[in-house]
């Protein structure tokens, strides 16, 4: 048997090996500093994922390349989301030091436990095998278990790691039944391999929907969609703002190419099935979203419905791409969920930013009146905040505005007149939220007179992150052209 | 005997495993430790699916991924356990009722 054994091509794995390999020498480093040079163990951290961002664009081909006996894919789509990947993770670490040291949390756990989080999304946006996707989506899960709980002292974030912990595995559990079950209908555990067994018509349909209907609702589970969003409010309001703002950024992307990897690579055959499933996931997490968050007062718990709300776009989009007369139209909605999914990743950082911001040392700005008479504290962060409230809105012309039109066309070219019609209702109403924000950051008197105490590098990184918010608005098409490339060359 | 044991049997056996977890994560309103046994007993109900499929289809690849999942699981029990630790300190109790200060 050991004589077939063939050493697999590790080329396309390399950010993966490299963010490994870094990540045990910052684990061994790390142990031998002090707390005065705690910052060394951030430094090498930001230099692992900007080395990682450099050997991925290196070896950037648009070839679609599969390794590790078909476990491992290396493609454009895989490439284009790990460097955006890469990018969030960056940002979260910039913001969230400020806060970390005003807390002292800005221990060696918690980049180590980013980075493997970060691997684990690596590893699951690259998975073409159920097993790949299984042990990418568990390295993410426990590392954000852990880092929800990293501040042992507060009983709310504890609680919130508790009920994570129960939901994720949970949802964990679900996607396993729905993989056993894929598995015993196919009986292959390849991504490829499934999409041909259901090709040729030779899988046992039944047993198939039976196992489709758990993975549906292990992904929704994973991206926080009703009815299986319970975990979302609780996490985002009682975890540190840091891993808040870690949690509602980049394992989207993951989340994303999870989503992906599995419906429309896999078990595309089976779309009628899984299309009425996500409508009626999306149509659910639009109305709960957008009506739960008016009554909130807490900022992160507000943002967190907003997120439901966002999800449920992001199914619709995926949802339309499905019933198309040709190729053409399933393009277009899978360009649109991936420019939603960016565009939104893009905000929350922003949102989650400015609550950072406002932060400082015991004094936590996570209540909407804490935004009142931002204008007055700072003109520039109220505008900032300002293109973030409308673009999540969907106010013209902000990226998220022409996130939303796009996936409402591709909602209409699949012929849910219908369906365009609730989710821009809701869209509205949700509009309520994003608009009292701003109403109280210009024309409230400030309860809080304090000058906003955040370094320069996240000052300019919030600014450039609200300048971008504004500048993809406007030009629209740079995005979405490489959302489309990244997806023509890996279909 | 054995060859009277279908793959149909085992299916049956696990989907009840499985449902037996489901219902004690959700209605159990008691003690977390349980909680954490309902996981594990989901995880290796699915266990059983694949060993059963592995052997039904006599394909060793679902047979692989078992113990996969028994080493996720076994990670997952580890970081439960240390999360329950830390609830323990800060509320002194591991009842489910307790865990109701994130509200809204």
């Amino acid at each position: 048997m050991l004589k077939n054994f063939l050493t697999p091509d590790l080329y396309p794995a390399m950010p993966e090996i490299f963010l490994l390999v870094m990540a045990c020498v910052i684990l061994l480093v790390d142990a031998f500093l002090g707390k005065a040079q705690r910052w060394i163990t951030g430094a090498l951290t930001l230099i692992s994922l900007v080395g990682c961002a450099l050997i991925t664009y290196q070896t950037m081909d648009g070839q679609v390349v599969l390794t590790f006996s078909n476990m491992f894919v290396d493609d454009l789509l895989g490439d284009f989301l790990k460097l955006l990947l890469y990018l969030a993770v960056i940002v979260v670490l910039i913001y969230s030091r400020d806060y970390l040291v005003a807390r002292q949390l800005d221990k060696g756990e918690f980049y180590l436990l980013v980075l493997f989080a970060t691997l684990g999304m690596m590893v699951m946006i690259s998975a073409s095998h159920f097993l790949t996707i299984y042990l990418g989506l568990e390295l993410l899960s426990l590392s954000l278990y852990a880092l929800v709980a990293l501040d042992r002292d507060s009983p709310r974030a504890v609680e919130a790691a508790m009920k994570y912990f129960v939901l994720g595995a949970l949802a964990s559990g679900l996607l396993l039944y729905g993989m056993s079950m894929v598995y015993g209908a196919t009986g292959t555990l390849e991504i490829g391999g499934v999409a041909q067994a259901l090709h040729l018509g030779v899988a046992n349909k039944t047993v198939l929907v039976f196992g489709l209907v758990f993975l549906v609702a292990g992904i929704a589970f994973k991206l926080g969609a009703v009815p299986f969003h319970m975990w979302v409010p609780d996490v985002y309001h009682g975890a540190p703002t840091p891993i808040t703002l870690l949690i509602a950024s980049a394992p989207k992307l993951a989340a994303f190419a999870m989503a992906m990897r599995i419906l429309v690579f896999g078990l595309f055959e089976l779309a009628q099935h899984w299309q009425s499933m996500l409508m009626l996931l999306a149509v659910l997490s639009i109305a709960v979203g957008n009506l739960a968050a008016i009554a909130q007062t807490n900022l992160k718990r507000m943002l967190a419905y907003s997120a439901i709300s966002h999800m449920g776009f992001l199914l619709l989009a995926l949802m339309s791409g499905v019933v198309g007369p040709d190729r053409h139209f399933a393009l277009i909605a899978y360009t649109s969920a991936m420019y939603y999914v960016v565009a939104y990743v893009m905000m929350s950082l922003g949102a989650f930013g400015v609550i950072l911001l406002l932060s400082r040392a015991g004094y936590e700005a996570e209540h909407l009146d804490d935004l009142k008479g931002l204008n007055q504290r700072s003109p520039w962060f109220a505008a900032v905040m300002l293109a973030l409230m409308f673009s999540m809105a969907g106010v013209p012309f902000f990226v998220g505005f022409f996130a939303k039109f796009s996936v409402l066309l591709a909602v209409i070219d699949a012929g849910y007149i219908g369906v365009a019609v609730f989710a821009v209702l809701f869209s509205l109403i949700g509009a309520f939220y994003y608009l009292r924000i701003v109403k109280l950051m210009y024309f409230d008197a400030p309860s809080d007179a304090a000058p906003l105490a955040a370094s320069p590098d996240m000052r300019f990184l919030l600014s450039l992150n609200g300048v971008a918010v504004a500048a993809f608005g406007l030009f629209p098409d740079a995005l979405m052209t490489l959302c489309t490339s990244a997806l023509l060359r890996s279909l | 005997m054995l060859a009277t044991l279908s793959l149909s049997h085992y299916l049956i056996l696990s989907a009840i495993l499985f449902a037996i977890s489901i219902v004690g994560i959700f209605l159990n309103r008691k003690n977390l430790i349980v909680l954490l046994m309902a996981i594990e007993l989901m995880l290796l109900s699915v266990n059983m699916n694949f060993v059963a499929f592995s052997h039904y289809l006599n394909d060793l690849a679902g047979q692989l991924m078992v113990f996969f999942i028994l080493t996720v699981a076994a990670a997952e029990a580890g970081i439960g356990l240390a999360i329950l630790v830390v609830l323990f300190r800060s509320l002194s109790s591991i009842h489910v009722d307790d865990l109701d200060s994130l509200k809204g």
